[in-house]
């Protein structure tokens, strides 16, 4: 049961194999028993998914038949939960509990999902391997000395461990495909504005988007039909008919044009991923891709473009963590600059005050147009080098990182642990659907494929994840219960 | 030295919507400190903002009003800088693509002089909150302010003019035509007192003659026409003063003080100021097409300045009668509501300023609640035109109907029998009577030499018009006794 | 462009980031000195005519109606509050 798939479980409540209590609860007492090694979750709300678990089973005996309906899931703890901590990973709000939910909180619960808790994330999404947490560092279930991918390293570790069938990420910069990868489970970033960001604490505004994580391509499908959609409380949501995601999944592949960027295969490639990815493009064609390579000619000034704006917006979005109206404040502040400088200064971790320093030096006077401007330009490029690229071919598909899952520890200097994103970064740039599916290992360690698509895509990227699933078992893996305990 | 002074100003009009420019919450003002400020109002983490389409109808109506071009596209854009009446660390406002273009407004000064002063711009914003500093005390006895944030979030329309005022007396009579046109459109409440109008003042004085622009000082938030006037005149005096005894103007911030009546630098430790603007990204472009701009135009009503125009032209006003009578918008609905009743332009301009706006002002009441209705007012200089009543009777008329004794002039008329007696007959016998009784006065009269005569037939006069209580038209009843006494 | 030790002082200050120690700017010197020299690979593009992009969608901005659509929920929102009296947020006394 701690391995299934949503879908499988759907059908094991359906046919009252177990309830959603029973699951539930199982699920409850290994997150209890197992993650405090692993510390995937920051909060755990087991008396609320537990009466909602057996509002689930009232509900269903009644003969209500949600699709979703009784299914546990874990969730970020970047959306806002009403009456329940939402920290962002910082210790700025550990004592902070929205007084509303995010849009696709709701949205889940209409579903009838139960949410088992919040899961730890690199402090307000700032990271790629889950140490910039204040409640610790996320340990990969499946080495425990490898981080498990950042920022949504908590709920990538959640699902691959065995805690949660799926669980929601959100991705600024790879935040949702990257740590997916390194846990060897499916995590799909739709296209920007297809999910709503209303009560989704702002990182950087114009590249942040939720999105699910689960353990096949057929259940991200399954999620993402209940999160997205048009919200009147988010400008930048797009009002778009939501398509059936599942209707394409079985479509298939013959036909189909693969392009392999050339710059995605360069320096800096892990030869162990590279070949793993070699073998899975293999396997498309032997499903009736055709396969060519292209060349997205930006690709190199992502990671810089994305250092310009990324922290620009986010030094401006954290600006209101000011100690006033919320969240952490200092001790006998003196008059009101002590008040936030030592407020901010207490209340933030290393790498959220470095990037709002980045942030604020690029924006101010006299750089603007150096950095700010420049790195928005650069971001029109990267942007066409995608839509260029897709005059030629239907998908794109390359390596969702440059390694496997490095050493907790191992990257100190914050521009190496920034090379990380280099094949993820330019998607949100481009605000285009990204998914990562996994494609096998480097000794324990698993491998992610990383498949991009056109605006709007996201039935084409799920299909085509799904057939490589239905060929492969990648996906099926799961650490042994020896190395989760 | 001739020295001529320069002045350009910033006006912020808060927007007459019910709710706030990016959130849903009330903008109705004097409620309970943060009742009215919600999740968005208050940044709360992860809530996002989204564009009150009323706010950016009537930036639009400003514009077309002032002859602006509207652009396409405009942009919000986030304005970086800490206050505790700040909530987000951020205002969100518009800098490089403004939604209100390049615009003129025309001043009426004294004696009918007009000038025409350039508008840079006027671009949308939200207002922020008020801290409040009776003192409060923490748990270990600080001096702490209080924060009220139910005006943050309140949609704002900065006017921006070029520095084409060269007196205080142009600055008011520019902001009173700003004020005039927000309160013709109806975009704003237009209350000073309680904050609708905030002016930022930019003064600066050159030697008469000089190209280039002195270095200005800028008076933060004056907010009334008096203070401006003072605060510039102070200013002005301050600058010329301090440059002739060889010092140099400072360009700063500084605040008006009306209880001293003098500028005060604002003492700051703060550097100069450095905002960080850059697009908002929770807030897309915001792109207006013809059809929008057509359709605001569609709504504007007639503006002061074509109103007072027209009041001369078509109406043969005098030029102060159009000025009064369009200077704000329920007034001048007043006035042409009662010149469609009674169909004369210079009776009805006499009324509202004479007998109506002498009843207002002693009681203190708007015209838009004047006891007395453009109807009935209207219908009673009908009866004075149409010679039914005389000018005596007609105040009475006007004081009955304003004390609601009666729900149009011809009822009071009628029920108080005040129409005018103009039957000769009816005159000559009253005329017979007071001459029969009053045979000393007759007899003085007849003695009297012909030229003191005008004066001693008042007092016939008067006694005719005490018998017709009031009634007999007075004309008549002159010739009439003129006749009778000087024929025997 | 390089940074100095002054620019991430007056940066600290405009975010409002209390420093502890020289060291401690001293160390973010360095951070900002090798993420700005990975960020200036940007300078090296030609970006003539380039129209910067704020969105990745080309949308444009929807209008809400100018409705009240919220209601006073003053305790709810001060209850994670640091400090209130009177339903107003407390902060040291402003000076102005």
């Amino acid at each position: 049961m701690h391995h299934m798939t949503l879908t499988e479980l759907a059908k094991g409540l359906k046919a009252g194999d177990f309830s959603s209590r029973e699951l539930t609860s199982s699920l409850l007492d290994r997150i209890e028993r197992l993650d405090g090694d692993i510390n995937s979750f920051i909060s755990i709300t087991r008396d609320r998914a537990l009466s909602a678990a057996d509002a689930a089973d009232q509900a269903r005996a009644k003969g209500e038949s949600r699709p979703l309906a009784g299914l546990p899931l874990a969730i970020k703890d970047i959306f806002c939960t009403q009456g329940i901590r939402t920290s962002c990973g910082s210790k700025m709000l550990d004592n902070f509990q929205a007084p509303y939910n995010a849009t696709v909180v709701e949205k889940l619960e209409a579903a009838g999902m139960i949410s088992l808790g919040k899961t730890n994330m690199d402090e307000f999404a700032m990271g790629s391997s889950n140490e910039n947490s204040f409640y610790g560092p996320v340990k990969n279930p499946w080495d425990r000395t490898a981080v498990p991918g950042g920022s949504s390293g908590g709920s990538a570790a959640a699902v691959a461990a065995g805690f949660a069938p799926a669980a929601l990420g959100t991705d600024t910069g790879g935040s949702i495909r990257q740590p997916a990868a390194f846990c060897g489970i499916t995590g799909l970033k739709p296209t920007y504005g297809r999910v709503s960001r209303y009560g989704m604490i702002a990182f950087a505004s114009s590249l942040d988007q939720g999105g699910p994580m689960a353990r096949s391509a057929e259940d991200c499908a399954h999620l993402l039909g209940a999160i997205a959609g048009h919200d009147l409380r988010d400008s930048t949501s797009v009002a778009r008919v939501v398509p059936d995601y599942l209707a394409e999944l079985d479509t298939p592949l013959a036909g189909l044009k693969i392009g392999l960027p050339k710059e995605y295969f360069g320096d800096g490639l892990d030869a162990e991923v590279e070949s793993a990815i070699r073998d899975a493009i293999k396997v498309y064609e032997s499903l009736g891709a055709k396969v060519c390579e292209v060349s997205l000619p930006h690709t190199h000034l992502a990671v810089p473009a994305y250092y310009v704006i990324a922290p620009a917006e986010a030094s401006s979005n954290l600006s209101r963590y000011d100690g006033v109206r919320f969240g952490h404040r200092c001790e006998n502040p003196v008059d009101l600059e002590d008040l936030y400088k030592r407020s901010r200064a207490e209340g933030f971790g290393d790498e959220v005050k470095r990037r709002i320093l980045i942030g604020t030096h690029t924006l101010s006077e006299g750089f603007f147009d150096a950095y700010y401007r420049k790195a928005q330009q650069v971001r029109r490029l990267i942007r066409q080098d995608f839509m260029d690229a897709f005059e030629e071919v239907d998908v794109l598909m390359g390596p969702a990182a440059p390694t496997p899952a490095f050493d907790l520890g191992a990257k100190k200097d914050p521009v190496s642990m920034y090379l990380q994103d280099i094949y993820t970064i330019a998607i949100n740039l481009a605000g285009i659907p990204g998914i990562s599916v996994p494609a096998g290992f480097a000794g324990k360690r698993p491998i992610g494929l990383q498949i991009l698509g056109k605006h709007f895509a996201e039935s084409q990227l799920l299909n085509v994840a799904h057939q490589f699933q239905q060929a492969t078992d990648w996906h099926r893996r799961h650490p042994s219960d020896q190395e989760t305990t | 030295m001739q020295w001529e002074t320069v002045i350009g100003l910033e006006v912020h009009v808060q927007l007459a919507t019910q709710s706030k420019i990016f959130s849903g919450a009330s903008t109705a003002f004097g409620a309970e400190p943060n009742t009215q400020a919600c999740a968005i109002d208050l940044g709360l983490p992860g809530v996002l903002p989204v564009l009150n389409e009323g706010a950016v109808a009537m930036a639009v109506q400003f514009g077309l009003a002032i002859d602006a071009e509207i652009p396409e596209t405009s942009l919000f854009e986030r304005k970086n800088y800490f206050y505790p009446d700040l909530p987000k660390g951020y205002q969100t406002s518009q800098m490089a693509q403004p939604i209100v273009g390049k615009g003129e407004v025309e001043l009426v000064l004294d004696d009918d002089v007009r000038k025409r002063v350039r508008i840079h711009h006027a671009h949308l914003e939200e207002d922020a909150g008020k801290s409040l500093h009776e003192l409060f005390s923490n748990s270990r006895g600080h001096g702490m302010s209080g924060i009220d944030l139910n005006r943050a979030g309140t949609p704002l329309l900065e006017i921006v003019s070029e520095p084409d005022m060269r007196s205080a007396k142009e600055a008011v009579a520019y902001i009173r035509a700003i004020h005039a046109i927000v309160t013709y459109l109806r975009i704003s409440d237009g209350n000073m007192a309680e904050g609708s109008l905030r002016c930022d003042v930019n003064v600066s004085v050159r030697p008469k003659g000089q190209e280039t622009l002195g270095t200005r000082a800028e008076i933060k938030n004056v907010n009334s026409f008096r203070f401006v006037e003072r605060a510039i005149e102070f200013e002005v005096e301050r600058q010329i003063e301090l440059i002739e005894d060889g010092g140099k103007v400072v360009q700063e911030t500084r605040l008006y003080d009306p209880d001293q009546d003098e500028t005060r630098s604002m003492r700051t430790k703060e550097e100069a100021n450095d905002y960080r603007y850059f697009p908002c990204p929770d807030l897309l472009p915001v792109m207006l097409d013809s059809a929008y701009i057509e359709h605001q135009r569609s709504t504007l009503p007639e503006l002061p300045t074509q109103k007072r125009n027209r009041f001369e032209t078509s109406l043969g006003l005098s030029v102060y009668d159009a000025g009064v009578l369009s200077a704000t918008r329920p007034t001048a609905e007043y006035f042409e509501a009662v010149l469609a009743v009674c169909g004369d332009a210079k009776q009805a301009a006499n009324w509202v300023q004479g007998e109506l706006s002498a009843h207002l002002n002693r009681e203190n009441i708007d015209i838009a609640n004047s006891p007395v209705t453009p109807e009935q007012l209207g219908g009673l200089i009908q009866r004075v035109l149409d010679d039914t009543i005389n000018g005596k009777a007609a105040k009475q008329v006007f004081a009955a109907l304003w004390n609601n004794e009666g729900a149009s002039a011809d009822e009071i008329i009628d029920t108080r029998g005040l129409k005018q007696v103009t039957d000769t007959g009816a005159i000559e016998a009253m005329i017979d009577q007071v001459i029969a009784d009053s045979p000393v006065q007759v007899a003085q009269y007849r003695d009297a030499d012909p030229e003191k005569r005008g004066k001693m037939i008042g007092y016939f006069v008067g006694q005719v018009m005490k018998a017709s209580r009031g009634t007999a038209n007075p004309q008549q009843v002159n010739g009439l006794l003129k006749q009778k006494l000087d024929e025997a | 462009m390089a940074i100095e030790h002054a620019d991430v002082l007056r940066a600290a200050h405009l975010a409002r980031l209390g420093l502890n120690s020289d060291a401690e700017a001293a160390g973010y010197v360095d951070d900002l000195t090798q993420i700005l020299e990975m960020v200036d690979r940007l300078q090296a593009v030609n970006t003539d005519g380039v129209a910067p992009l704020s969105h990745p969608l080309d949308a444009t901005q929807r209008l809400r109606a100018d409705e009240v659509t919220e209601t006073n929920q003053r305790e709810t929102f001060q209850a994670c509050a640091p400090e209130t009296a009177e339903g107003l947020y407390l902060v040291p006394r402003v000076v102005e």
